[in-house]
């Protein structure tokens, strides 16, 4: 199905020139325990469809429910992360709708006793005018179970209209997840789709640093629904909102909200009411299109999960656990700065990039971190805005890049070989060493075949020879540009140089 | 040896490990008594008698090969059709789950497996144990074998009809808010409800998490402690299952505990009277009597919450219900309705379940639906939680003062089959003295106490504080030992003959 | 409080995915009316200050170690299905519900 973008917008700048966007974010990241919130079924991703599921998760009658205690430690850690409060009484709950995926119909979740509430999260927005602070209040973070995950069947797309039937696979069912809610955001209008990004890209970082879960977002192990709503500037209250759901990027976020506002700033300007719906984003355009209509307000009928006890964490446990936080990351980004005498600015890009835990581990495998930021955010960040995805998303791995720079230093490659490799990995060629070899990559480093190819170039350029040999050393480049071409690009220009300059100074005897 | 179905569990036991008559010699005549007499009784919605002499070879093997045999080694049990066991359908009563066969065993099924109890079958039950006659079973009604047109309880009356037809020893019924206890009263029998969370409810089918509870059904208190012991025991699969050691009921049983003499016993005030049949209520008043006789001291306790147990009890346990039985949507396993390729999965859903429910699950599952509402939560859901404190806080404070209470079973002996088969209101009315426990959470026992109105069995009710389980034993073993001695034997020597093909 | 109407018990059943004739509903409706005004009493209870009881016997903390326990041999995991394809469950199309 294609994205419906008849639907009128306005300019963003029109937009925010008369309303003020207020946002929410409710964001699911799948932990990375080992095994399932109530049972232990393993979690891997990627498993044979219905191999990872056991009588309590595939909701089977009489099977119950027992919580891992250490998805309830990572909750909490985020919490603290979060700067939360963490409940000294805390539940689950059945959320109770009826739904394909959900093996008992119901979902366990927390519902009025969250395991965290009222905390924050410090963040920085790149504007015109430089970094701005920001922060973001959070509302609550809770633990709840996946779904399995649903496969259309019939009709042209495979996508929920027009399907014949489905099938499911309950792999899914029972990982654990938090929800994090923020509470209502209310920024400078223009800064409003910034800090979407914003918001999102440092909680993820927050997430990766703690260990907690991969967050990819692009697997569906972290997931962002957005609400938007606009009012009228100068108006108090609310107007109403809509709720965007699975936004699969960090970029996306950003869009969607931009999309949101210049959308329901158009409807507004037309004097018609804005409905409350999901709403689903579609890469292709960064439009929304519009889901389900909630005609009638939820009812879940949620009440506390009779088959689980309460949760009642110890302030020694929850010491013990704060002091297993990670460095904040506004705080590590400055030491990192530090590290590798990089500006805010270069660090802002860095992280628009979405790159700087790339960078980091590249890094960490050895590699100079000014090498890493080059091939990051540069050839490898172009690629990914070509295909409008995450650097993060992209197939190729901090391992990969650490190699690549490996060869550049050794002399194997030069810069314009090593984005051919580049290419190569992310084009499914294997990794860089299996790319050199598969597509003939590696710098003519054969002097004897070096030589042959400048003795040609000064012969063909006697004035540029005589130049040299005359002390204008500068002027061997244009041999070095001969010889490059007559290799294919194949030769490390800085060994060419310094042959050529033997050369002549031969000659000169 | 003459008749096998005429032994105890405990004498059972003991013949099979002392190598008088093995296993496979009980499971047979077992099995043989079933298919004598079940076609009348009906107590019985599978038994495989292949599956049966499997178990009972082991037990013979383990005696031959000179392992140590459990308590109940080599005795025959009913299971009500609410647990889950691998290599038999689980139906619990249901059209929605039949020929539904689980992948896995119930804990409870593990233990009577590792202490080599022999399961017989699965017994008839009301539609997920939701009802006091076993007439809402979708696999037709059983019948009480004192008197065949008289219900034989429920919701585990199909458990209560075997024991007390000798077509097994002992056997397991699952208690919500009294379908252990007021079958066992009206067929003459002993029945059991642990404390909540004393027995694993890991593979129990669900009505009401928060109440429901397996148990012993058996012919004599000490048979119902041996089994007590086997089932219960913490369970890390069961999250509120409790991490104790199991109250001595079996020491208890076998009075080494000692009798009644110094105990206090409490008669509760609003459970008897008005309302309770005058057979009931004379041999409820006879067993006080007698307590007092055998040297307890007896006084009146006022528990003025438990009027409202009955409410309360059709709130939470429709509530839980709504939930629990969501599940039952024919995506997974059992029926599915409706699926012409035409309809769409809500519909198919509803198809299904529309044909796959009773009118007594709908009803409860509207009702609990409707209670847990959003607007509706706070008046009825919430406050009969509320009103669930308000009774733990009477059982407390009795239990200040005296050891165990006491009450008849049920207000009328075993009525007749479809008197109440439309007036739910009616037919909820059997479980009036044994809700206020089963919100509790304590344990109770309902002991025979006689005979009533119509000549049928009348129950007495013990009831005792949370994990004092072995209490209700204490005083059952006494009282059984004083009335055997009044009435010259077990109540059950004087159940009518059963007229065989000559069902009603 | 209560007193049902047809649509207040059609909404019922719809929510409980139940699928009722009128007939049905006009008895269902009869039924739950008198069954809720008889549980409606536990309103009588003056209990602002009174906590709820959910757990009979309570407990707290109850957790699991984060490790590994068998799974099901997918035969046995697809053995009860009513419909399985492509070793998943096979269900009807879902119609005007949200997307997942």
């Amino acid at each position: 199905m294609t994205a419906t973008t008849s639907e009128p917008l306005l300019t963003f700048e029109d937009a925010i020139a008369t309303f003020d966007p207020v946002m929410g974010f409710e964001v699911h990241v799948e932990l990375n325990t080992l095994t399932k919130m109530f049972c232990g079924c393993p979690t891997e991703f990627g498993a044979p469809p219905n191999t990872q599921v056991c009588p309590v998760c595939l909701g089977l009658p009489g099977a119950l429910p027992v919580v891992n205690e250490k998805a309830v430690e990572s909750a909490i850690r985020i919490g603290l992360a979060l700067g939360c409060s963490i409940a000294e009484w805390s539940r689950f709950a059945r959320k109770n709708y009826f739904y394909p995926d959900m093996p008992k119909d119901f979902q366990t979740s927390q519902y009025d006793e969250p395991i965290a509430v009222n905390g924050a999260l410090a963040i920085v927005v790149p504007t015109e005018d430089g970094p701005r602070p920001v922060t973001v209040g959070i509302e609550r973070a809770h633990m709840e179970e996946d779904t399995g995950k649903i496969l259309h069947v019939g009709g042209a797309t495979g996508r929920i209209h027009g399907a014949d039937y489905s099938l499911i696979d309950y792999n899914r069912a029972g990982v654990p997840l938090i929800e994090i809610v923020t509470k209502p955001i209310e920024v400078e209008p223009a800064l409003a789709p910034a800090v979407a990004r914003a918001y999102v890209t440092e909680l993820r970082e927050l997430i990766v640093a703690l260990g907690v879960s991969d967050a990819h977002m692009h697997q569906g192990s972290m997931r962002v629904d957005a609400n938007v709503s606009l009012k009228p500037r100068g108006r108090v209250e609310l107007g109403t909102r809509t709720e965007t759901k699975n936004v699969n990027s960090i970029r996306s976020v950003e869009r969607a909200v931009r999309f949101e506002i210049q959308r329901q700033a158009a409807v507004l300007q037309a004097g018609e009411t804005i409905i409350q719906e999901t709403r689903h984003f579609h890469e292709s355009d960064g439009s929304t299109t519009s889901g389900r209509i909630k005609e009638e307000a939820e009812d879940y009928r949620y009440f506390p999960e009779p088959d689980l006890t309460p949760i009642v964490p110890e302030s020694a446990w929850i010491e013990r656990l704060r002091a297993t936080l990670p460095e904040p990351p506004l705080k590590r980004r400055a030491r990192i700065r530090e590290e590798w005498g990089i500006s805010e600015h270069e660090m802002q890009s860095l992280i628009n990039a979405g790159a700087l835990e790339l960078v980091q581990q590249t890094v960490a495998l050895g590699a100079d971190s000014a090498d890493a930021r080059k091939w990051w955010t540069g050839e490898i960040a172009r690629i990914s805005n070509e295909r409008g995805l995450d650097v993060a998303a992209l197939p190729i791995t901090p391992q990969d890049v650490h190699r690549i720079i490996m060869l550049t230093i050794e002399g194997s490659l030069n810069d314009k070989l090593a984005r051919q490799v580049i290419e190569g990995v992310l084009a499914g060629e294997g990794n860089p060493d299996e790319v050199v070899v598969s597509r003939d990559l590696a710098v003519v480093s054969d002097d004897g075949a070096l030589l042959e190819a400048i003795d040609t170039a000064l012969a063909q350029q006697p004035d540029v020879a005589e130049k040299i040999r005359g002390g204008k050393v500068q002027a061997a480049g244009a041999i070095v540009g001969a010889v490059m071409q007559s290799t294919g690009g194949m030769a490390d220009a800085a060994r060419v140089r310094e042959l050529i300059l033997e050369r002549v100074g031969d000659s000169l005897g | 040896m003459s008749d096998l179905t005429l032994l105890g569990a405990a004498e059972t036991a003991a013949v099979v490990a002392g190598g008088d008559v093995s296993a496979r010699e009980v499971a047979t005549a077992h099995l043989d008594r079933i298919e004598q007499t079940d076609e009348v009784v009906h107590a019985f919605l599978h038994v495989d008698r292949d599956l049966t002499l499997t178990q009972a070879d082991a037990v013979d093997q383990a005696r031959a090969d000179g392992s140590p045999l459990g308590p109940l080694a080599g005795v025959p049990l009913a299971l009500k059709d609410v647990f889950t066991m691998k290599g038999a359908p689980t139906t619990c009563g249901s059209k929605i789950l039949q020929g539904w066969r689980p992948p896995y065993d119930a804990t409870v099924v593990e233990r009577l497996s590792a202490g080599g109890v022999v399961v017989l079958g699965k017994t008839n039950m009301d539609e997920f144990a939701m009802g006091s006659s076993t007439e809402n079973s979708a696999y037709g009604v059983t019948r009480n074998p004192w008197n065949l047109s008289r219900i034989p309880g429920g919701s585990s009356g199909g458990s209560s009809a075997a024991v007390a037809a000798r077509q097994a020893p002992l056997a397991i019924g699952t208690d919500t808010g009294g379908s252990i206890r007021q079958p066992a009263a009206v067929t003459g029998i002993v029945g059991v409800k642990p404390t909540y969370g004393g027995v694993s409810r890991y593979g129990l089918v669900a009505f009401s998490s928060s109440l429901d509870q397996g148990g012993p059904l058996a012919r004599s208190v000490l048979d119902a402690a041996l089994l007590h012991e086997v089932m219960a025991g913490h369970d890390p699969k069961d999250a509120t299952s409790i991490n104790a050691p199991v109250p001595p009921v079996v020491a208890a049983a076998r009075g080494e505990l000692g009798g009644v003499e110094g105990m206090k016993v409490g008669v509760v005030s609003q459970l008897q009277g008005e309302g309770y049949q005058p057979g009931v209520q004379a041999r409820f008043d006879e067993t006080v009597a007698l307590l007092t006789s055998l040297g307890a001291e007896v006084v009146e306790v006022s528990c003025p919450s438990f009027e409202y147990a009955l409410p309360a009890y059709y709130l939470i346990s429709p509530s839980e219900c709504s939930s629990n039985l969501a599940r039952f949507d024919g995506m997974r396993y059992g029926l599915r309705d409706g699926d012409n390729g035409e309809n769409g999965v809500e519909q198919v859903m509803a198809i299904t379940r529309a044909t796959g429910f009773g009118p007594e699950v709908k009803r409860r599952i509207m009702l609990g639906t409707y209670a847990l509402s959003a607007g509706y939560y706070d008046a009825y859901y919430g406050q009969a939680q509320k009103v669930r404190t308000l009774i733990r806080r009477d059982f407390e404070a009795a239990y200040a003062k005296v050891d165990v209470l006491v009450s008849p079973t049920t207000p009328t002996v075993a009525f007749p089959i479809g008197e109440r088969a439309d007036d739910p209101i009616a037919m909820y009315k059997a479980d009036l003295a044994t809700l206020p426990s089963s919100l509790y959470g304590g344990p109770a026992m309902s002991l025979p106490a006689g005979l009533g109105d119509d000549n049928l069995p009348v129950g007495v009710q013990l009831m005792a504080a949370v994990q004092r389980d072995e209490q209700v034993y204490r005083v059952g073993a006494a009282l059984e030992t004083a009335l055997e001695e009044r009435w010259g034997g077990p109540l059950l020597d004087q159940i009518p003959e059963l007229v065989l093909g000559a069902s009603t | 409080m209560p007193a049902l109407d047809r649509d207040d018990v059609a909404h019922l059943a719809r929510l409980s995915r139940l699928q009722l004739s009128d007939a049905e509903l006009d008895h269902f409706g009869e039924q739950l009316d008198v069954i809720l005004s008889a549980v409606a009493r536990v309103a009588e209870v003056a209990a602002d200050d009174v906590p709820p009881t959910t757990h009979a016997v309570p407990v707290v903390n109850v957790t699991r170690p984060d490790v590994i326990v068998a799974c099901l041999p997918r035969e046995d995991v697809l053995a009860g299905a009513p419909a399985a394809e492509d070793d998943r469950f096979r269900v009807p199309r879902i119609l005007d519900e949200e997307e997942q």
